[in-house]
């Protein structure tokens, strides 16, 4: 069987074992009910996210650095995948939020940090279809990218720093906050499983990014003979 | 159960959003792959 899909398949049955335990297996919630369960989807997606775009920032410096087109490829494919993920947060945010508050959407600082950092990445990603010749596109959309990571801690901070309508964070929050055992064991095995997600997601783009990446190399040099 | 459509409706809004992205790299890939290999035919041909 092809590694690609042997590697699918466990994401998916590490998915499809992380719902079961949204589900199933964590307790009902005394105050929200049912509505609570979509948070093991929402955080997990969202702390994806975050490690998604941490690694397009990584990626960014080392290209800045180093100017070899590998850490390009990989800066673009973390920042697209951060950007689903993201996206994701922003759709299931506000389905959680209309029975909770009686609102979709409301500008506070969580809310709006998010939102403001998924149109960052979009950003990110419109500003390489722009620039034509490769190595200034990859050394503009580097250093708009380290750029578009200072909002990572905002988004982080956000909850921590400001009174929101959004939540007290779940993890590393004030004294008594946080979650019931069992609900965290389950957050943090979502996790888990979104991060492999993400892998597969994050290998499959990098790999197209290569491909487009080798074929620009081959033009130019063909160009140039 | 209160809610619960809501719940389902997440749960669905973030798996198709996931799938789509995931269906759109492999078409894009798959798409990239036949232009490598038209390109390597017109090479080919022009040797």
């Amino acid at each position: 069987m092809k590694k690609s899909i042997l590697s699918a398949m466990v994401v998916l049955l590490l998915l499809g074992a992380a719902a079961y335990g949204a589900f199933f297996v964590a307790p009902p919630d005394a105050k929200q009910g049912v509505i609570y369960r979509i948070l093991f989807l929402h955080v997990a997606s969202a702390w994806t996210g975050l490690t998604s775009f941490f690694i397009c920032f990584i990626a960014n410096l080392l290209y800045v650095v180093r100017r070899q087109p590998r850490w390009d490829w990989l800066g673009v494919s973390a920042g697209e995948t951060g950007l689903v993920f993201t996206t994701v947060v922003l759709l299931t945010g506000p389905i959680w939020a209309h029975p909770v508050w009686g609102i979709w959407w409301t500008w506070d600082a969580r809310l709006t940090s998010t939102f403001v950092l998924w149109l960052l990445y979009v950003s990110y990603l419109l500003l390489r279809t722009l620039v034509e010749e490769p190595d200034r596109r990859a050394l503009l959309s580097a250093l708009f990218g380290i750029f578009a990571f200072i909002d990572v801690p905002l988004v982080f901070g956000s909850i921590r720093w400001w009174r929101t309508q959004h939540p007290q964070p779940v993890v590393m929050g004030a004294p008594g906050s946080g979650l019931d055992p069992t609900m965290y064991k389950v957050l943090f095995f979502t996790w888990f499983a979104m991060l492999g997600l993400m892998t597969l997601l994050l290998r499959q783009r990098y790999r197209l990014e290569a491909m487009r990446g080798e074929i620009e190399i081959v033009q130019r040099e063909l160009e140039a003979a | 159960m209160k809610n619960l459509d809501s719940v389902f409706a997440a749960y669905m809004v973030g798996w198709t959003v996931f799938f789509v992205y995931y269906i759109s790299v492999a078409r894009r890939t798959a798409a990239l792959r036949e232009d490598i290999e038209r390109l390597k035919n017109l090479l080919n041909r022009g040797k």
